[in-house]
């Protein structure tokens, strides 16, 4: 295990976004020895980069999590105060409640952790979305007596969860995600399952997301979904839906991690070389609006952790407007490399 | 890059000619420009490479780790930088990995071993 603090607690440089950009400027892409990614998608006549029709609002109502996992690029962790208002949240129901889209997806941290989060779900879910989203870590059910009753709170709610494993062995999972991490997770999973969720037939959606451990890509999304069935249901009995296999975009913790490593440029080598056109053509960004906690609007979330705010009119939830933001240029920069490599990555999981 | 080979690089005018070494990482990255001297053959190799690695009547996995043996059998630089990030991207544990390269290690101490019946043969032969 390596954080225990997240990078804004511990003063490290990168905590600062702008400083961020600018390591993803400069050195092999300032030098030329790498296309920059508008260059990149200059070639094949995608760029601008535009928003297709909006299906999924992303809301992220908080930075702070129970765990301080290595790579996130939240850089979230139980030091993070930044928590969604009661007030920004009855901004976003309003845009729930008129949106054209179709999903709704939780984000945070540990979303369960803002005091106001089941209320917001309770309210949420009666817009008639049809797919809700909550982005739970799974060791948060476990973390306080408070949480126990999360798996039959989600079937309440009729809840889509999708949670983070990034492997199936206890090792390399732990060494990710922190100590205990691993077994918190498969005693959650079998709650989940205990109430329904993941069954073959049923309709409570349980879905995994797996990222890579380390400076590497992620593999064959179908491949790797066969082996954490087969793993998952050998050792523990447990049953999901799909793992969705999502690049690790060098931002935040992992761009730390990369840097300490010294694999950021083998790194950013492998994003370009596994750029896929076809990927950018569905890219996340491109059908989804993301909601930062404190109500402003981003393309997505890691352009919110970046502070690249949308380039629109209309900046922040008070004053939404769909029609108004659907004609927009997105915000890019190297680190869209991550999410149209290979196959693609988006928090769906593959798109091309 | 040490200070011998940014001189090289200065003095190429940004193209890296080998320096003082034999194997230099980086060189991975330029595998694929092995065809620009010979289009056809390159081409026809990679296309080859890139069949035999699908997923097949072996797993894509499988086949994974038999290369990470090879490269070592081998003792391929390159290939095991490859296959040892290609075996992670794949979810195959350390362990796995190991006993791969121990599978490769058997072998190839094995076939040296073998070898040992050859020179009984001849003793046998000449000193009865």
């Amino acid at each position: 295990m390596g954080a225990t603090k997240s990078l804004k607690k511990s003063e490290n440089e990168l905590a600062d976004a702008n400083r961020q950009l600018e390591i993803l400027s400069n050195g092999i892409f300032k030098n030329g020895e790498l296309p920059t990614f508008a260059k990149k998608i200059k070639e094949t006549n995608q760029f601008p980069l535009r928003p297709r029709t909006l299906e999924i609002l992303q809301i992220n109502v908080g930075y702070m999590c129970n765990q301080v996992c290595d790579h996130c690029h939240v850089d979230a962790g139980p030091d993070r105060k930044e928590i969604m208002t009661w007030e920004t949240m009855e901004q976003c129901l309003e845009v729930i409640r008129n949106t054209g889209a179709h999903t709704l997806d939780l984000t945070g941290g540990a979303p369960e952790m803002n005091p106001h989060f089941r209320r917001f779900v309770e309210e949420a879910s009666k817009a008639g979305i049809k797919d809700f989203i909550v982005r739970s870590n799974l060791t948060i059910i476990r973390a306080n007596k408070k949480y126990y009753d999360l798996p039959e709170f989600f079937k309440k709610h009729n809840v889509h969860v999708i949670s983070s494993m990034p492997h199936w062995t206890k090792g390399k999972t732990d060494k990710q995600r922190g100590d205990g991490v691993f077994d918190k997770s498969i005693k959650a999973l079998q709650e989940l399952n205990a109430v329904g969720y993941g069954m073959p037939d049923s309709d409570l959606r349980l879905d995994l997301v797996y990222n890579p451990s380390g400076a590497f890509l992620p593999g064959d999304q179908a491949s790797m979904e066969k082996d954490f069935k087969k793993a998952l249901m050998e050792d523990f009995g447990i049953q999901f839906h799909n793992l969705f296999a999502i690049t690790n975009l060098p931002i935040a913790r992992f761009l730390d991690y990369l840097i300490a490593s010294e694999n950021y440029e083998d790194y950013m080598y492998q994003l370009v070389e596994a750029y896929n056109p076809m990927a950018v053509a569905n890219v996340m960004c491109t059908n989804t609006i993301s909601i930062s906690w404190d109500g402003w609007l981003y393309d997505c979330d890691f352009n919110q952790m970046l502070g690249l705010k949308v380039n629109s009119k209309i900046k922040h939830i008070s004053e939404y407007n769909e029609e108004v933001l659907n004609n927009r240029d997105i915000v890019i920069s190297q680190h869209c490399y991550g999410c149209t490599a290979g196959a693609g990555s988006s928090c769906q999981g593959t798109v091309a | 890059m040490d200070k011998i080979t940014i001189n090289y690089t200065l003095a190429y005018h940004n193209q890296t000619y080998m320096a003082d070494q034999y194997y230099d990482p980086k060189d991975l990255r330029k595998f694929g420009k092995i065809t620009e001297w010979s289009e056809e053959l390159g081409t026809k190799f990679f296309d080859y490479y890139g069949k035999v690695f699908e997923e097949g009547a072996l797993t894509a996995r499988e086949k994974s780790l038999i290369a990470l043996a090879v490269a070592h059998t081998e003792q391929c630089p390159y290939c095991i930088d490859a296959y040892s990030k290609d075996g992670l991207q794949k979810g195959i544990t350390k362990e796995e990995m190991m006993e791969a390269v121990h599978v490769g290690a058997a072998i190839k101490s094995g076939a040296t071993l073998v070898h040992g019946v050859m020179m009984m043969n001849k003793v046998t032969k000449l000193d009865g």
